[in-house]
């Protein structure tokens, strides 16, 4: 049912990998501090080497979010964010580059826009599709056919803790790619890359995925480099917005090019 | 993959239970179009252990007899049923009966559940449990049962909770317990779930998230319901052997709604009998500041099923507000929505004022003092008696149960204030009894060494 659907974020991981890369994917909440910082600074990724860029909705009881990203997003809110206002970041930061925006998103702000009306306005900003960290597919049945009618992509997540059976069954459910979280835990910064995520990737490819993505706690460009010699994308959240919360706009782009340099497969 | 639930579902079921079909032992996941598992990837393996170690020790007799030898000889079991004699004068002159479940080890009903859910950690293997608490009533029953089962015990609580249940955290630590204070979003029962789901999913191989309450990601609600089905089963019971026939009502209080599943699931069935929740109704429904959820919300996804919940016009979560820590939470259990909308259970909000009348009238006519989440129930059964009784001749031919869900003593601050028995410096009116100044090493604990008492033990 999915076959007429051009995925986005395919095409960007797919651009990376033809230059013997992975592909950099960038997270950053929408209105943090501000609406248009959160514009500014997803352009600067995209200027400076990322590929995707994931905007998150600031959401009041974000269960999968470490310490940070917490703060951004309830200071975001604190400072009278609306969801709707995601659209307008979406639609700003894909007209002026070429990379892919995804939006993050915990389900519930989906559900209370109506989850047809928010794929609706999604696409019309252009928006490649969702991030989904606490919607299974077991519950997507509304967001499948919203997806399909829209032509998003649906990104699910796999954990260290899936089963073959659900592994098979998310990377069914999934368009564009598939989101590996690195470790059992929430985002934040790690001193290590878990070794958990290079059999993750493995299993999920085996499981009959063609494009799986690293993130959680993906925090320097030596993790990047490690990641990258495995995974179609690595993605990199709390770091970044560390950077934006003590530097702004300039501390991203500099983190995002230093992060990207990360990406070259030595061996390559 | 799961069908998605539909609203036929519903129907389908309204019209079961219209024809004589049964509204009990609900399996879940879907209860009409609510419940689910709303939660990430990364917890559904958990979920599944929890879920499949549950079904079988619901059919290993020899789970049931540990079960019900702990809830006889440590908790208590059976708990009285109580007439309320000069307590029924004010409700129309209905007879009130009084499930006491403050009479419980631990003064609540949820050490029912606690032990249950601890038997099962044993069961899987895991040596931490972690819960969360609102009044603190959950904490120390998790608390009390990891002390009795060997299993080490982290409690997230909200800060704001902490310095409302001081007591309450003292006894968690007296019990061995870590109570972590948590300081996100409103510092409430919902912040303190958000830091416990996320332990558990970074601490999942060894750690047991013990919910408090029927609401949740499939299997909780059906499986917080089981372990309360017991104050039903006795209600019922006693009920028939004290009065010869059922009761014209049940009422019980509702935050999450665990007590309240557990005595209405033994009367689902029985048309005849009246079933009623009750809100926290805070300052007022048309106020903003309450916690009714099922009243005022609408059907949105919150910490693992689709519920009732009080949201913005974004979906975010909006504060809820109540005098009673145990019903300060924005959602309630898949079951009661779903109760609700086939039309099976009443739902109504009470206010601060009312649940406080209630509780000095039960304290003043019945010498119990109740917790001020049971209170609301107490208010709500006065509305019931003089509403069943209007007009008839003889009144005291109409019985209502009232689930008295926990006792009072951790409320007497709370209660204290609200009547202006305290003076400026916090000291009972013409005495030095403080109940604040000077602290007491409850409170202190609660505001300053809380963190250090947990940071000496990691």
């Amino acid at each position: 049912m999915t076959e007429q659907i051009t995925s986005k974020s395919a095409a960007a991981i797919d651009r990376a990998k033809a230059q013997g890369r992975a592909a950099l994917i960038g997270y950053l909440p929408a209105g943090y501090h501000s609406v248009q910082e959160s514009i500014d600074a997803g352009i600067a990724m995209a200027r400076n080497g990322a590929d995707l860029i994931e905007i998150g909705i600031p959401y009041s009881d974000p269960v999968m979010d470490g310490p940070v990203i917490q703060a951004a997003t309830t200071e975001a809110i604190a400072n009278g964010f609306h969801v709707a206002s995601v659209f307008d970041v979406v639609a700003a930061i894909t007209a002026a580059t070429d990379v892919a925006v995804l939006v993050m998103t915990y389900w519930n702000p989906v559900v209370r826009m109506g989850v047809d009306e928010f794929s609706r306005r999604l696409a019309e900003a252009g928006g490649a599709g969702l991030i989904t960290p606490d919607l299974i597919p077991d519950e997507a049945s509304e967001w499948f056919a919203a997806s399909d009618k829209y032509g998003l992509d649906r990104v699910f997540l796999v954990a260290p803790s899936s089963t073959p059976e659900r592994l098979a069954m998310t990377v069914k459910a999934s368009r564009g790619f598939v989101y590996a979280v690195s470790i059992m835990g929430v985002t934040g910064t790690r001193q290590a890359v878990s070794s958990s995520a290079e059999k993750l990737v493995a299993d999920t490819h085996a499981a009959g995925a063609e494009r799986v993505c690293v993130g959680l706690g993906v925090s320097n460009a030596s993790h990047v480099r490690e990641i990258a010699a495995y995974a179609d994308g690595v993605i990199v959240g709390t770091a970044l917005v560390a950077a934006i919360r003590d530097g702004g706009v300039p501390a991203v782009a500099d983190l995002t090019r230093d992060l990207s340099a990360g990406l070259v497969r030595e061996e390559a | 993959m799961v069908d998605a639930p539909s609203e036929n579902a519903d129907n389908n079921a309204a019209e079961a239970f219209l024809q004589g079909g049964s509204l009990k032992h609900a399996p879940g996941p879907y209860f009409g179009g609510y419940g689910g598992r709303w939660m990430p990837e990364s917890l559904i393996a958990a979920l599944d252990e929890v879920q499949d170690t549950f079904e079988k020790a619901k059919a290993d007799p020899e789970f049931l007899a540990q079960l019900k030898d702990l809830n006889k000889n440590y908790s208590g079991r059976p708990s009285l049923l109580t007439e309320a004699k000069n307590f029924s004068e004010h409700a129309g002159g209905a007879r009130i009966f009084l499930k006491r479940e403050d009479l419980n080890h631990t003064g609540s009903h949820k050490i029912n559940n606690v032990l249950g859910q601890a038997l099962l950690a044993k069961r899987m293997g895991k040596t931490r449990v972690i819960a969360e608490t609102g009044a603190g009533q959950h904490g120390v029953a998790s608390a009390t049962a990891a002390a009795l089962l060997g299993l080490e015990c982290v409690v997230y609580m909200g800060a704001e909770d902490c310095r409302r249940q001081a007591l309450n955290v003292a006894r968690m630590q007296l019990l061995g317990a870590t109570v972590v204070p948590v300081t996100n979003g409103s510092q409430t029962l919902k912040d303190a779930i958000n830091d416990a789901l996320r332990d558990w999913v970074s601490n999942v191989e060894n750690t047991h998230y013990l919910l408090g309450t029927a609401a949740g990601a499939h299997p909780f609600p059906a499986m917080v319901r089981f372990f309360h089905e017991v104050i039903g089963e006795e209600a019922r019971a006693q009920i028939l052997e004290q009065t010869g026939k059922l009761p014209d009502a049940v009422c019980a209080c509702i935050g999450g709604g665990s007590n309240a599943i557990g005595i209405f699931h033994s009367f689902l069935d029985d048309p005849a009998v009246k079933i009623y929740g009750f809100e926290a109704g805070g300052d007022g429904v048309d106020t903003g500041r309450h916690a009714a959820a099922i009243t005022l919300g609408r059907p949105g996804v919150l910490h693992g099923a689709r519920s009732y919940l009080m949201q913005d016009e974004d979906g975010q979560t909006i504060e809820s507000h109540s005098i009673s820590a145990g019903l300060d939470y924005p959602s309630v259990g898949p079951e009661h929505s779903y109760l609700a909308d086939i039309g099976r259970v009443t739902y109504e909000p009470i206010t601060d004022t009312e649940a406080m009348d209630a509780f000095r009238l039960l304290c003043r006519t019945e010498g119990i003092i109740p917790a001020i989440e049971s209170a609301h129930a107490l208010a709500g059964a006065i509305k019931v008696g003089q509403r069943l009784t209007e007009g008839k001749a003889t009144p005291s031919d109409t019985i209502v149960i009232v689930n008295l869900s926990g006792r009072g003593d951790k409320d007497v601050e709370t209660a204290a204030a609200w009547f202006d028995m305290l003076d400026e410096d916090g000291n009972v009116k013409g005495t030095t009894l403080s109940t604040r100044k000077p602290k007491g090493p409850a409170e202190r604990m609660a505001e300053a060494g809380a963190a250090d008492v947990n940071e000496d033990r990691n």
